[in-house]
């Protein structure tokens, strides 16, 4: 319990807040790079998944490619990509990216393909082109869909970013990295008790948007 | 009008829903395609907005081959009630109804104002407008539907058995509300039922389809009652078994009648 109130103190003295290597920077820069990632692997896999579910074909591609993606293990991936890219951000951006690709696919597949076959068919009976479909029916309908899936992306990347401090110095890794070198438990636990009050913030964040954009029932 | 001219269809898996199916929708009445299930009624009624197309023969509608014009266009052109309303569910009633007018391109407020008064021409209050779908009966939601089938203005109208999901006394108010704007709007309207009744209570003429997607007989009900082309049509109308006969008994000095089944339904008048 000593090691647990040592981190609070640590955490609660303001000093420790302030300045570039401070939390407050530090979360910044563990937030901005969650955010270019999830917003890159949203780039990468939301049009993909989307356009497969509209058509209706491509799923077993889909779920396959994801399954595969989720199997990686993303310090191994991180490594390979620092030895090739070298030290830097580049290198954990890349590992995030392709963890954070799996759920978002996903998603964006199953969230347009299981809007009803009967919403959809009476949408194009009275009129609407393959396109209005899309936009009026299909995305509106699938949107908690693809928000969870953007949900669960951005959770697993708020965890693993800390791993970016392993290659670079960035984000709320480098207290876990520096207790780890220098054995201050305090110090390790105060970074991880971070990440953790992160991911609960967001995901509570997200639980709200996602109650808000379900359009109906 | 509406005419097909030696039709075919049959699906990938063998199973043929149209069979040299030939019959005319006269401009400004109303035929029901009358069948058990398996028939090909729902295919016959999505080739007309090609939502299904034939394999061969030939579809007009107003004179022109459908095959020659855009889907999309085709479709807009059409007005088309679905099984159980078919609404959006994450749209409101009053935007339903105004999306069909905004796709044949009414802005947005000629739109709502042509939606709300056709939701008042079905009979639906002003206020169900602004609510969702799901939160109307299933006779209301039908009667959007019909709404929305309206708003575009469309000569021709297709209604995919658009009462059968509700209850019975509703569907017989629908079904006359249906009479109603059709003798006041005089649409050209191709219906697809399984009830008998509902051909009977809305058709000018009926198209009896059997199992496999030919037609065994296409005239009027009286045409029918007269003179059933075969056992087929026959054992579907009720008239072998008798369900359909009606009966005149005497209760004392008057004429009552029963039906098929030996209840009393009515009276005789002189």
């Amino acid at each position: 319990m000593d090691l647990l109130r040592e981190a609070l103190v640590w955490l609660a003295d303001g000093g420790n807040w302030a300045g570039p290597t401070g939390i407050t920077a530090r979360l910044g820069e563990h937030l901005m790079v969650t955010a270019i990632v999830v917003a890159l692997a949203c780039l990468l896999a939301m049009p993909i998944g989307v356009w497969a579910g509209h058509r209706g074909r491509g799923g077993d591609l889909i779920v396959g490619i994801a399954g595969a993606a989720r199997a990686l293990p993303t310090l191994g991936l991180l490594t390979l990509a620092a030895l090739a890219l070298g030290i830097g951000l580049v290198a954990p951006v890349v590992a995030l990216v392709v963890l954070a690709i799996p759920p978002v696919l996903n998603a964006a597949y199953s969230g347009i393909a299981t809007v009803q076959p009967s919403v959809t068919g009476a949408a194009r009976a009275v009129g609407m082109s393959s396109r209005q479909v899309l936009a009026q029916v299909q995305l509106p309908l699938a949107t908690p869909v693809l928000l969870g899936g953007v949900r669960s992306a951005t959770l697993q990347v708020i965890a693993t970013a800390t791993l970016a401090a392993y290659t670079s110095n960035t984000g709320l890794g480098r207290y876990i990295f520096a207790g780890l070198k220098a054995n201050d438990y305090p110090l390790l636990i105060a970074g991880s008790l971070l990440v953790v009050v992160v991911a609960l913030v967001v995901d509570a964040l997200f639980a709200v948007a996602q109650r808000f954009s379900v359009r109906h029932r | 009008m509406i005419t097909f001219e030696n039709v075919n269809k049959t699906y990938p898996n063998g199973t043929t829903a149209a069979l040299d199916v030939s019959f005319t929708v006269p401009a400004g009445s109303t035929v029901a395609l009358l069948g058990p299930s398996g028939a090909g009624k729902t295919t016959l009624l999505r080739m007309v907005n090609r939502l299904v197309d034939p394999d061969s023969g030939r579809i007009t509608v107003g004179d022109r081959d459908i095959s020659q014009i855009n889907p999309v266009t085709l479709r807009r052109s059409i007005g088309y009630v679905l099984q159980e309303g078919g609404l959006l569910p994450h749209k409101r009633v009053l935007d339903n109804v105004a999306l069909v007018a905004r796709l044949n391109g009414a802005s947005k407020a000629d739109a709502r104002e042509r939606a709300q008064r056709m939701l008042t021409l079905v009979g639906l209050d002003a206020e169900l407008g602004s609510r969702f779908p799901h939160q109307l009966s299933g006779g209301q939601q039908q009667r959007v539907g019909v709404a929305r089938a309206l708003v575009g203005e469309a000569d021709v109208m297709l209604m995919d058995e658009p009462f059968g999901a509700v209850d019975p006394m509703i569907r017989r108010e629908l079904q006359a509300q249906t009479r109603r704007l059709q003798s006041e709007l005089g649409k050209t309207v191709l219906l697809v039922t399984h009830d008998v009744d509902e051909a009977f209570s809305l058709a000018d003429q009926i198209v009896v389809l059997r199992t496999g997607g030919s037609v065994a007989q296409y005239a009027t009900p009286e045409e029918l009652l007269t003179n059933p082309a075969d056992d087929f049509v026959a054992d579907l109308l009720g008239l072998s078994d008798g369900a359909r006969d009606l009966h005149v008994v005497d209760r004392g000095g008057r004429a009552l009648v029963t039906d098929g089944s030996g209840r009393f339904i009515g009276r005789v008048r002189a």
